[in-house]
């Protein structure tokens, strides 16, 4: 469809690592009805058969992301950032469009399911085969998750017992894991004490080093501005601005005033 | 538009000069295997993990793997065997109904719980990359896990009440392989099912009581005095032959002729090939619901 655009933040000969061409991503949720028309009419609206309703999330978006960039996502809650990410992924497969990407793209997030009613330990080993770590792998990395989680002699305790916190540091821990050509990167840094933030925004520069091309989405422009070159800011599942990170936040900010 | 298909998009040229990879492309059945294959280590932990954590939760923990199976013939045989006493029973009566009712627990946790497969797994699905057939299959192999303690019970309850221990109790085995390649089978249907009609999950429990009513769990067909070709009909209930293949295994009084093995064979094979294509050819539509 649409001519790729290299980015103006990112060196001409710089290697492709994703191309997101012209990619929609359409939901179906069984949710609601109708609108209400009106407030008495919502008050007396009884349930009725519930009606398919097609939710554009993505609105076909195009860019090209290459080697070395680590691009900051941003837009508002609900704009299409998370399904962005996951359709570069390949975890949401676009209804129209195409993403090609160098490798399978790994998105850390702090969503990644595991089971409450385990231990982390068994979590750990559970995790990290979903990340398609080999047996071995995972008992020589281990150690160095648990350690980089913090959680201490939790690891024994089923994870419902956990804190928030505490498990969200886990899943991180696990997610940072393995070591990936592009990686995407979903609220994680907002998750933790200050200890933690530090040592997971240290990690995810590590990556950066090893993957190639870093994604993140967060609500934190002060995150964004210190960890990204590019900014790409999406708006009601379009592309309202690409560039360099500043102009792009400054624009979104003074959208957002 | 797709991209790439057949006259190929600057897009798709330029990633391709990139050497980049298309995303979310379903891969072919045999390539589909493979990845299946190399999850396999996924796979089993997360089955043996599920399993512990159903049963962790309480005081007993795995012990209710054998105390359940225990307390659902003793409940079954006390409405069936004492409450409801009928001429339509088999003369050995209590291991007949409890294998009936095991190996039919076994068909219902297989198209209940497959049926949520997907759907009650979309945090991981979200958020990982793996073939979704490690669901529904990790699903029927949880059911295994279950149903090993329960069959060993069928064996004991088969013992005390006077069935000798001979090489027939080897056709178990068989029978029950058939069964789980069925089960299979119906828990990918049912996965991809429930996540394109929600309501089919409100269904299901109508399906499994029909299917415990009809299938001869507490009675022998050949006694309810049906006519011929009504009963030729019930017979033919995949359910029903399989559970009559594993009492053949332990039951004297069970014959099972030729064609029951072939049905057993054809249902099998039916259900697991249609089941899997029916599965796989929505692999890519598993992560946008």
């Amino acid at each position: 469809m649409s001519e790729p655009q290299t980015s103006p933040a990112a060196p001409a000969e710089a290697r492709p690592t994703v191309v997101v061409d012209d990619v929609h991503v359409d939901y179906t949720v069984y949710a609601a009805g109708k609108r209400a028309t009106s407030e008495r009419k919502l008050l007396r609206r009884a349930p009725s058969l519930r009606q398919a309703r097609t939710v554009h999330a993505l609105k076909g978006v195009s860019f090209t992301a290459h080697e070395g960039e680590s691009i900051g996502v941003i837009g508002h809650n609900g704009s299409g950032k998370s399904t962005l990410l996951r359709a570069i992924a390949g975890l949401t497969t676009p209804t129209r469009g195409t993403v090609y990407a160098d490798g399978r793209p790994a998105l850390l997030g702090v969503n990644a399911a595991l089971i409450n009613e385990l231990s982390g330990e068994r979590n750990v080993i559970l995790g990290g085969l979903a990340l398609g770590m080999s047996p071995e792998e995972i008992r020589g990395r281990y150690q160095e998750i648990v350690e980089f989680a913090g959680i201490g002699e939790a690891v024994d305790l089923p994870m419902k017992t956990y804190s928030a916190g505490m498990g969200a540091r886990l899943r991180f821990a696990i997610a940072a894991s393995a070591t990936h050509r592009v990686l995407l990167v979903d609220e994680a840094l907002a998750v933790g004490d200050a200890a933690f933030r530090r040592r997971s925004e240290e990690r995810i520069r590590e990556l950066r080093a090893e993957a190639g091309t870093v994604f993140l989405v967060s609500h934190s422009m002060g995150t964004i501005k210190e960890t990204c070159t590019r900014g790409i800011w999406i708006d009601h599942g379009e592309l309202r601005a690409d560039g360099p990170v500043l102009d792009v936040v400054a624009a979104y900010e003074a959208s957002v005033r | 538009m797709s991209a790439g298909e057949t006259s190929p998009s600057p897009a798709a040229r330029f990633a391709a000069e990139a050497g980049l990879e298309r995303l979310g492309r379903r891969p072919a059945l045999v390539e589909y295997g493979r990845e299946l294959w190399q999850r396999r280590h996924f796979l089993l932990e997360l089955s043996r993990s599920r399993f512990r954590g159903q049963n962790e939760e309480n005081r007993l923990g795995l012990g209710w793997v054998l105390v359940r199976p225990l307390l659902n013939a003793v409940v079954y045989g006390v409405v069936f065997g004492l409450l409801l006493a009928s001429s339509t029973r088999p003369d050995n009566f209590v291991p007949f109904l409890v294998i009936g009712i095991f190996v039919f627990q076994y068909f219902a946790g297989c198209l209940n719980d497959g049926s949520k497969a997907i759907t009650s797994n979309l945090g991981l699905v979200r958020t990982m990359h793996f073939p979704r057939a490690v669901l529904p299959v990790s699903v029927v192999l949880q059911q295994v896990y279950a149903l090993a303690p329960m069959m060993g019970m069928a064996a004991v309850v088969a013992l005390v009440f006077g069935e000798p221990l001979t090489w027939r109790w080897l056709l178990v085995v068989p029978a029950l392989v058939l069964m789980t390649m069925f089960c299979q089978g119906v828990a990918f249907v049912a996965a991809r099912a429930t996540l394109h009609v929600r309501d089919v999950a409100q269904l299901l429990p109508f399906v499994t009581r029909l299917l415990f009513y009809i299938s001869g769990l507490f009675y022998s067909i050949e006694r309810v005095g049906l006519p011929p070709a009504a009963e030729a009909v019930a017979k033919v209930n995949p359910v029903q032959v399989y559970i009559t293949l594993v009492r053949t295994g332990l039951l004297t009084e069970v014959e099972a002729g030729w064609h029951l093995w072939a049905l057993g064979i054809g249902w099998a094979v039916v259900a697991l090939v249609g089941g899997a294509v029916f599965f796989w050819r929505a692999e890519e539509a598993y992560g946008r619901e």
